[in-house]
This record gives C-alpha cells, structure tokens and sequence, in this order.
C-alpha cells in the first residue's frame, strides 16, 4: 500500500465499477488500481452501497418458484465451489494483474515493439484490450494520441509527459485531446497496465505503418 | 467525460470526516441505532445478525428470512438487466447459495447486507448474463483477527440508512438516471452526470475500515 498515489480513477469509471458495467479490460485496470490505493477502494464501495440501495428498491412481488428456499438449501448441501486460493500481490503485479497473466512478472511474456520498449496483451473479453508495456529506463514511446480513452498505470518504476510524473499507483487518462509522449525516468525501467476501448493514433508515419501488428 | 482527474468530487472537508472514536448515536434503544429512517432500517440492522447466525450456526431459519427478503428483490434485479424469468430464478437461487457459503467474508464495518448481497448479484449478472470475468481487487485480511468493534458496525449500518433516506429524497428523474447505470442503461460517460451523490461520509467510514484490515495484516 502505497500513500503517494497523486492520480486517481475518476468517479464515472468507479460508479461503472460497482455498477458492473463496464467492459473487461476497464474492470481489470479499476482492480488493479484499488490494490494499491484504499482511498479509490474507499470511493468504490461507496458506490457499491448505492447499489445495494437499488437492489432494495427492486419489486420485492416478484414471485420466486414455489420450491425455491428447497432448491437453494440444496444448493447449499452440494457444497461450496472450490475457490483458487489468491495470490499475495508481489511487489509489482497486484493480485487481479497475476491472474491474467498466470504468475508474477518473471511469466510475463514480453513482444518487443521496437526501441527496446515491449508488450503483452492481456486476454479479456470485449471491445476493449488491456495490456502491459515496459518502456527501458529513458526512452520515450512514441508520440502519440488516441481515438479513444486510455487508461495507463504504473506498477514500476515511473514516466513523465506533457502532462506530469507519473509513479507506482498513478493511473493517466488520455483521451482524444492528448497528444504525449511518455518517456520513462532515466533511473529505472518502467512496467504500465495500458487500457484502451479503442487503436492509438500514432503521429509520425513510422508507427503508424507498425499498428496493425502491434494490436495497440 | 475522463477529462480531468477528479479526486474531490467525493470528498468532503475534513472538518466532517468522523474522527477515530466512532459516532455514535445520541441515545440507544436496546442496543438497536436509533436515528434510523422511518422505514425498514431496524430490520435492516438485523440482516447483520442474521448473516452471523448463518456463519456461527449454520442457521436455516435465519437463512429463510434472508431468503424471504432478498431472493425476489434479485429476481427482479436481473430480470430489469435482462435476464428471462427463468434464468432469474436459477440466478437468484445461486446468489442467495453464495450468501450462505461467503458468511464468513460479509464485513459489516464496510457494507450492510443489502449491499453484499447487491455486489454478489452483480458478479452473478457479470458472470451469467455478460458471459465475463470481474477482476476483484486483492483480499484484504478479513477473519476473526479483524473483527469489527460493534460501535464500527453500527456506525457504518445508520450511515447507509442515512444513505438510503438521501437518496429518496432525490428528484425522481435523477433516481432513475441512477437506477439506469446500475443497469448499464448508461455508458460510463455518460454516467459523469451522477457525481455529486452524498457519498461523502460513508466513504469515509469504509475507508476507517479498510485502514483497520490493514493494520490487522501486517
């Protein structure tokens, strides 16, 4: 846990959260986020009680079957479902980020994207996609903007761009009006959760020519 | 929008953050909050012991009452998502199976029942209807070394009754706006609109109750 996280999720995505509406890759990003910072957990289920007001509200005729307190209680008598014991978040990789990539940050398997700077997407579900990058110590990924909202949080190490620094916990919000360059600090690599609902728009032909095979 | 990082909507000023000693209500009844909503909080209140008699002593009684309450309310919670009647029911049936099984996980220093058993739908309608996983965030250290003092379980219960009363009271269209997100009528952006809900002091109070698991874990 850490108290020096300076940049937060917003309270739509929070609300979507506990709503339980938004797509995959979002959800992961939120889980990710509120492993490390109790302040956005705090925010989060505070937005989970408005749904338990909802819930509350709901037609309470709605008839259930004439059986179903038996059914249910055998149900029960099946027993509970064995549930994967969870992992310990690591010093990196939170707790929700391990389950999708299958272990700690040793297995993640890493696609280089050229100047050193690498990827792995991650498998959810949906219209968005959710992926790690490493960005070596001093190098700036290329310049670039979006056609829709991405979410970028760091896990290790720290970047900087147009916008500020940003370090482990510190989620950014690009939308279609930011243009950045995000370059990582000269001290140490720098490991991101990317989130995006939708293909980055790169500024310079290079890139661009590139997206199609980098899935991003 | 997702236009600017908004940490303070939510917030309110500190002076009216609760302190460490927990509220507590200016006269007790039998041990029951007072200052409770007109309506149906002291049942409410209950649901806490009801949920304990189910972890302590395997209590089908209590579980029926729970069962009685909850189960229909489910129902028609996934039916409004988009479920058919059928599936509802089996998914209500598996929810209320959940409660039983997860009693000893229900926190009552961070949810009241209504809301458990609110998130424990959710997940079933994520899994079930949108045929998707939901990335939970890391366990917190929650067993009998964390138990919640009473006066916290109390506290964080008649705040969300108080919740529940300010949230009544709101205009009807902006309670179905509401109602609309909870059943992803509305995109995440759109639901920009709903901020401003008075959140602020049970916000508050979870978050005692987190730095509680916390200390309790290390």
């Amino acid at each position: 846990m850490s108290n020096k996280i300076k940049h937060h999720l917003t309270d739509d995505l929070l609300m979507a959260y506990a709503a339980g509406t938004l797509p995959e890759a979002f959800d992961l990003m939120v889980a990710t986020h509120l492993s490390l910072c109790d302040h956005c957990r705090a925010r989060a289920e505070s937005f989970d009680a408005v749904g338990g007001f909802v819930l509350e509200e709901q037609d309470a005729t709605v008839a259930m079957n004439d059986k179903a307190l038996a059914e249910t209680m055998a149900l029960i008598a099946d027993g509970a479902p064995v549930a994967n014991p969870k992992r310990p978040s690591c010093s990196v990789l939170p707790t929700p980020l391990q389950d999708y990539v299958g272990g700690d940050v040793n297995d993640i398997r890493w696609r280089p994207i050229g100047m050193g700077v690498k990827q792995a997407i991650l498998p959810t579900t949906g219209e968005a996609t959710a992926r790690l990058l490493f960005i070596p110590a001093g190098t700036a990924v290329p310049d670039h903007s979006h056609n829709g909202v991405e979410l970028t949080m760091v896990l290790k190490g720290a970047f900087s761009d147009e916008v500020d620094r940003f370090a482990r916990g510190d989620v950014e919000i690009a939308d279609e009006d930011l243009h950045h360059t995000p370059t990582a600090d000269i001290s140490e690599d720098c490991i991101c959760l990317a989130v995006t609902d939708a293909p980055l728009k790169f500024n310079k032909l290079m890139p661009r020519l590139f997206q199609p095979f980098l899935r991003i | 929008m997702f236009t600017e990082i908004d940490t303070a909507t939510l917030d309110e000023p500190v002076a009216s953050r609760p302190s460490q000693k927990p509220w507590r209500a200016k006269k007790r009844i039998k041990g029951k909050p007072v200052n409770r909503a007109e309506d149906s909080c002291d049942t409410r209140a209950e649901w806490v012991s009801h949920v304990r008699r189910i972890r302590d002593a395997q209590d089908q009684a209590a579980f029926a009452e729970l069962f009685q309450h909850f189960a229909p309310r489910i129902k028609a919670f996934l039916i409004k998502s988009g479920s058919d009647a059928a599936l509802a029911e089996e998914c209500a049936q598996e929810v209320m199976a959940t409660l039983w099984h997860k009693s000893h996980l229900f926190d009552p220093a961070r949810a009241t029942v209504a809301t458990w058993v609110f998130t424990i739908a959710r997940n079933k309608r994520i899994d079930v209807l949108r045929k998707q996983r939901r990335p939970e965030p890391e366990d917190l250290g929650w067993g009998p070394e964390a138990e919640p003092e009473q006066d916290d379980v109390l506290a964080l219960q008649q705040e969300t009754a108080q919740l529940r009363g300010a949230l009544t009271a709101l205009p009807e269209a902006q309670r179905q706006l509401i109602e609309k997100a909870y059943f992803g009528d509305l995109s995440h952006r759109e639901i920009a609109s709903q901020t401003g809900l008075p959140l602020g002091t049970i916000k508050s109070r979870i978050r005692l109750a987190l730095d509680r698991l916390r200390h309790a874990m290390n």
